[in-house]
């Protein structure tokens, strides 16, 4: 399927304001707000309303710790996962289950809005002018200081992706967040942060080293904002934002 | 003493060598008195006020800079790891979730018995957890997610008796530590988010009958049920899930009880909802109610009370008072009269704005508008709240309650839907869990401390700053310590009248448990649960 097609069923389905692709085949609108329902009285103690509370699981963009069947969710809610703290669920029934799979499906494939982009032209301009790959990685290629976009059309709606674009500083997920420190000899170092305690600091830095540091040896510490430049109307028309966008939402490749 | 007792203490311990050890004898006295005997650690947080405080002063503000790791038991579960351990006469008893005893060596770590439950299906809101045992004789005593109570032979591990406590299938469960008074164990039945109706029991310490029920929401005709409409008393909630106190001069014991059911929506149970959200204090001998304190009248936001009840005598205007100390997931924090259930002070001891206020009673006095609504409010605290369950400790030495617990937390509530984060400055903070996980929350999000605070003002009197926020508890000691930890892994000791670090070790798993030291052949170990596994340090 190419990107084009790919899109526009992606479209298709948003203008149909139903579910998509896999849950549609067997999930009714009625089956995901069943699901919603049961997820945030039943699920949403440890997953979080969204879904993305469990470290390494968002639930609400696809993220599971391996790729799971529709079934073997199923069996995972009801079932639970030994050892860990994902407990069974006795008292519930296959059909809750089911529903409440429809529904964690129906939010990572949730209705994208947005303007008519040509995914080809947006790849040009992602690589070229855009100068996207500095900071970003996509299928191996670029750098992994910024987010990873490998797979970035099955975890954003376009409307989100439209929103990096023009205003990358209003939504700045924890993980993609820059973190900047001053030793004591006066070097300077900023990168993303990796994690942060009441000791310590750990950070990719610009040059993708893993860099870690002692708060109490350093001058200065603190949270900066990315580097990420907003795209600015002189330089980039609406149809340059559409296409980047478009070739964004094509970016459905699995994510390292 | 007998000749064939003296016998036995000159003669075992060379016939037997170390597994003498598991020679266990705690009598009613013993729990009662554990000043009497320093080096043990007999119940929850050590004595039956709760107050987390060991004697033992080997370990100091001198020399904790010199603490060392001594052994490591890592336990066969990856669930995580609540239980704090009892420690008799060298012998180290905990849980390996969900229901799974251990003896061990307290000295070296080595494995004396496990005794193995497999418990039934069952669901609990947050993890197949357990926070640890109780013991009396030689019998330990422990409540199962599976809603069962077990007695197990302390010597051999073998299982005394074993009752139901509960219905599992009916969503009860039973996380909490057993609370033993005299001849009898009582346990309280969690499963509040899920519609239980609560509530206490009292059995038989011999063969496990049960005694006396007291239930959290009373029936129709009792006092209080019209603080309930419809059936809504029915499945209710109201549970109890963590640790009780005793008093023994007023012959009470003392829960805290959990959120009303359902939790964020209360449109279907209108009242204040007695008695979730509450202290409730019960005849020892009866379970009849004497006393109750709401904390949360008609909680919307599952602001649990099951805090562990911390009973102290504070000096108060001037005279000796026999209080409760009560740090609470609302954000408040409390001293109550223990006899009478008078409320004496009460205050903000983190960022609140549901309540602005007490009338003459003592009832919170809510702010207008601030509910669940369809569009979201803004509440804090975080519905994971100010702090949880995590057990505080009490200095008599210092005169100061120390407590850890979250600051900047708060949540977007929603009528009937779990509460929703909003903007940077809410960020979710994630339940307990065994492995470390990123943080990187920002200076103004929710972070974690352990602060120590004066029980008459409840005013701080210091702070520690954990960074990531904490599920775990915090230990007092002679020797002018607080030991605490978190989600970042750390384990640190803190001077217990200034509140600087002193010491830390990285564990390399989340601190969910609460500290506890004894004694082990005459040397102090400090003992902690993080990640899956049991921690213990002591001087080199």
């Amino acid at each position: 399927m190419t990107p084009r097609l790919a899109l526009c069923l992606v479209l298709a389905g948003g203008w149909l304001g139903a579910p998509r692709p896999a849950a549609a085949q067997h999930a009714t609108a009625f089956d995901v707000v069943d699901g919603k329902q049961a997820f945030q009285r039943i699920c949403a103690n440890c997953h979080g309303p969204d879904g993305d509370l469990v470290a390494g699981v968002d639930l609400g963009h696809g993220n599971f710790r391996q790729p799971y069947s529709d079934e073997q969710l199923g069996t995972i809610i009801l079932q639970g996962i030994p050892n860990t703290p994902m407990p069974p669920n006795p008292t519930m029934s296959e059909e809750q289950a089911r529903q409440i799979v429809a529904y964690l499906r129906s939010l990572a494939l949730s209705e994208e809005v947005g303007l008519q982009g040509e995914p080809t032209r947006g790849q040009v301009l992602f690589e070229g002018r855009g100068d996207c790959l500095t900071c970003h990685r996509v299928a191996g290629r670029g750098s992994g200081l910024g987010p990873e976009l490998t797979g970035v059309g099955q975890l954003r709606t376009s409307a989100e992706l439209q929103e990096s674009l023009l205003a990358p500083a209003a939504r700045v997920l924890p993980n993609h967040r820059f973190y900047r420190v001053v030793t004591a000899q006066g070097e300077r170092v900023s990168g993303r942060l990796l994690n942060h305690d009441a000791f310590s600091v750990q950070l990719l830095d610009t040059a993708e080293r893993l860099r870690s540091f002692t708060k109490a040896e350093l001058r200065e510490h603190g949270f900066v904002a990315p580097d990420m430049p907003a795209l600015q109307a002189a330089e980039y028309s609406e149809q340059d934002v559409a296409d980047l966008v478009a070739y964004l939402a094509s970016l459905r490749g699995n994510t390292p | 003493m007998t000749i064939a007792l003296r016998w036995q203490t000159l003669l075992l311990p060379v016939l037997l060598g170390a597994a003498a050890n598991a020679w266990a004898q705690v009598n009613f006295d013993d729990l009662l008195h554990p000043e009497e005997r320093p080096g043990d650690w007999l119940s929850y947080s050590r004595s039956l006020d709760n107050q987390r405080h060991s004697p033992l002063t080997q370990v100091d503000a001198g020399n904790v800079a010199n603490l060392e790791l001594q052994w490591v038991w890592q336990a066969r579960s990856l669930e995580k790891f609540e239980a704090t351990p009892l420690v008799v006469d060298g012998v180290l008893y905990t849980v390996q979730a969900p229901n799974d005893v251990v003896a061990l060596d307290a000295a070296t770590g080595r494995l004396f018995w496990t005794y193995h439950h497999e418990p039934d299906p069952a669901r609990t809101c947050c993890g197949r957890v357990n926070r640890g045992l109780a013991i009396l004789g030689n019998t330990l005593f422990m409540g199962t997610v599976d809603a069962h109570l077990l007695a197990i032979d302390a010597r051999s591990g073998q299982l005394l008796w074993n009752v139901e406590v509960a219905d599992s299938e009916a969503l009860y469960s039973i996380t909490m530590p057993p609370l033993v008074v005299e001849d009898k164990v009582y346990i309280g039945t969690a499963g509040g988010d899920l519609g239980i109706r609560g509530y206490v029991a009292a059995f038989d310490v011999a063969d496990g009958h049960e005694l006396w029920r007291f239930y959290t929401i009373p029936a129709p005709g009792e006092p209080g049920n019209d603080t309930w409409t419809g059936d809504s008393w029915q499945t209710g909630g109201a549970a109890v899930w963590n640790a009780g106190a005793y008093d023994a001069e007023a012959n009470l014991i003392y829960f805290g009880t959990g959120n009303p059911a359902p939790d964020w929506d209360g449109r279907t149970r209108l009242g204040d909802n007695l008695y979730s959200d509450s202290v409730i204090a019960l005849d020892t001998d009866t379970g009849a109610l004497r006393w109750h304190y709401q904390f949360t009248p008609h909680d919307e936001m599952d602001y649990d009370s099951t805090q562990v009840p911390l009973l102290a005598d504070i000096e108060w205007q001037g005279r000796e008072r026999k209080v409760i100390l009560w740090a609470n997931r609302n954000g408040l924090m409390y001293v109550l009269d223990r006899l009478s259930g008078e409320f004496l002070l009460g205050k903000p001891f983190v960022e609140v704005n549901w309540m602005d206020g007490f009338d003459a009673n003592g009832r919170p006095q809510r702010v207008p508008g601030m509910v669940p609504t369809p569009g979201g409010t803004l509440i804090r605290p975080h519905v994971h709240g100010a702090i949880n369950w995590a057990p505080p400790a009490y200095s008599p030495a210092t005169g100061l309650f120390y407590v850890a617990h979250w600051e900047h937390s708060g949540i977007v509530a929603i009528e009937g839907q779990f509460p929703q984060a909003v903007g940077i400055n809410t960020r979710q903070t994630t339940m307990g869990d065994v492995a470390l996980e990123p943080f990187l929350n920002d200076d103004d999000e929710a972070f974690g401390v352990i602060r120590a605070y004066a029980p008459a003002t409840l005013e701080p009197a210091w702070e520690f700053n954990l960074g990531n926020i904490t599920w775990g508890g915090v230990l007092s000691t002679a020797g002018n310590l607080v030991f605490g930890g978190g989600k970042d892994g750390y384990f640190v000791a803190l001077d217990a009248r200034s509140g600087a670090l002193l010491w830390k070790a990285s564990l390399g798993g989340q601190v969910n448990a609460g500290p506890m030291s004894y004694l082990a052949n005459g040397r102090q170990y400090v003992a902690v649960a993080a990640g899956s596994a049991l921690f213990t340090f002591a001087l080199p």
